[in-house]
Formats: structure tokens, sequence, C-alpha cells
């Protein structure tokens, strides 16, 4: 049952990706990636991170996909749909991404230490408790720099994108 | 169950479609787009390690990954904002006012 929906999951997820990548228009872009963060996040709740899930939910599709929708209809597009999308037109890359796919594919698929189908231990109790407890007791300076990381971005963005006076 | 290495094959497969829309695309905003699919498929690795192993800290690094990447990607849309005001262009290959 879980296999069938991995499959559904993962199958979805990734056509969605190569529509992101080969769609000629932006728009059909963004919304093949929201389509695809979706899918990732069913996988997060497949995987028992519930939490994550909702994150993943609101901050990439509520927010980030939502930004960068706006900024597609705010800027011109129409030259960028008009202009053809040759996947051959870059060899050296299209070589090293084949590399580096079968690369990854042959140490995933060789290597025996990948092939456990059950986790080591069932926790009990209260999963997401467990996780902020954690991530507010030990994690709780990283936590911090985030917040003044995003912070800093947030007073970045505006200044980058403030009209110039005069 | 599931077993994990169907996890990680599917972080490769985003990876490695994440990585082609980098590399191949000559659009600024669908690399921008492709940039989010390399994140997820490493937040994907995170949190299938973290569940099979047993340890929160592979949910806590993937919410410090989707942290960061909403900072990123606001700084990067506000300089593309800004750029295409200046030169109304919308290739990478254009762009290269920081070449020496």
């Amino acid at each position: 049952m879980a296999q069938g929906f991995f499959l559904l999951f993962a199958a979805v997820s990734v056509i969605t990706a190569l529509t992101v990548v080969l769609a000629r228009n932006p728009v059909h872009s963004a919304l093949a990636l929201m389509a695809c963060f979706l899918q990732v996040s069913a996988i997060f709740v497949l995987l028992g991170a519930p939490l994550l899930a909702v994150i993943q939910i609101f901050v990439y599709v509520g927010a980030i996909m939502v930004l960068f929708l706006f900024v597609i209809m705010m800027i011109d597009v129409r030259e960028a749909v008009l202009q053809r999308f040759l996947p051959g037109g870059n060899l050296p890359a299209l070589v090293l991404l084949v590399l580096l796919g079968v690369e990854m594919l042959v140490l995933v698929l060789w290597s025996d230490r990948f092939s456990m189908a059950e986790p080591v231990a069932i926790r009990g109790g209260d999963e997401v408790r467990e996780l902020s407890t954690t991530l507010f007791a030990d994690y709780l300076l990283p936590f911090e720099a985030a917040s003044v990381i995003l912070l800093a971005a947030l007073v970045g963005a505006i200044v980058l994108a403030r009209k110039e006076p005069g | 169950m599931v077993p994990l290495s169907w996890y990680i094959l599917l972080g490769v497969a985003l990876f490695v479609i994440g990585a082609a829309g980098v590399l191949l695309r000559r659009n600024i905003l669908v690399v921008l787009m492709s940039l989010e699919l390399l994140l997820n498929s490493v937040n994907i690795n995170f949190i299938a390690f973290g569940r099979y192993y047993a340890d929160f800290r592979g949910q806590i690094f993937a919410i410090f990954v989707i942290a960061t990447t909403a900072a990123e990607v606001a700084v990067a849309l506000g300089i593309l904002v800004a750029l295409v005001r200046n030169k109304a262009t919308l290739k990478v290959d254009d762009v290269t006012v920081m070449k020496g």
C-alpha cells in the first residue's frame, strides 16, 4: 500500500520536474514546480514527517511560488517565451549530467547499505513535540542565526528591488 | 514499507533533473526554479535518512534548508527585478556585469 503511494507520488514528481525544465513558458514551469512541491510534501507524509510536509506547503507552495509568479508576471516574458530550448545545445554539460546520474545510480544500487526496508527503531510518543524540543534546545543558536538570515534577506530584497531615487 | 533506496533514487532523479535545468537552460527564472528542485531532492534525502536511522537531525536540517531557501529566493528575485529594470534581459549569457 505504502509502496503504491510512493510510486505514484514519485512518478508524478519526476514528470512535473521534467516539465519544469522542458517547458518553454516560465509560467508553466512555475505551475509544474508547484505540483512537484505538493508531491514532495506527500512523500514527507509517507516518511513520517507531517510537520515538514506542512512547512513545505506553507513556505514553498504558499510563499516562494507566489513570489515567483508575481515576478514572472511583473517581468515581460514574451522574449523568453519565443526562444526555443534545445537540449543538445550544450554538449559538455549534457555529458557531465549523464556521468553524474550514472555514477549516483551505480553507487546507490551497488551498495547494500541502502536496502533496509524498515526503520531501525519505531519511536513512540509525540514526534512533533520531541522534534521541537530538539530544535529549540540543542539547535537554538542555528535557529536564531536562520532568523537573522531571513531578516537580512528581507531588508536586502527591499533595498534591491526599490526604484532608484531620482 | 518502502525500502530506503527508493527514496534515495527519487532524490537522485530530482537532483539530476534540477542540475540539467541549471546547466542547460538559459532563462534565469527557470534556473532559479531548478535550484529549488535541487534543494528539494536534498531535503528528501535528509528526511529519509533521518527516518530510517531514527534520528531527528534529518528533519531539523531540512527545516534549516527550507529557511535558507526562502532567504535565497527573496534576494535572488530582488536582484532579478533590479537586473531587468536596468538591462531588460532574462538570458543568463547576457548577464556579464561581473566578468573581470
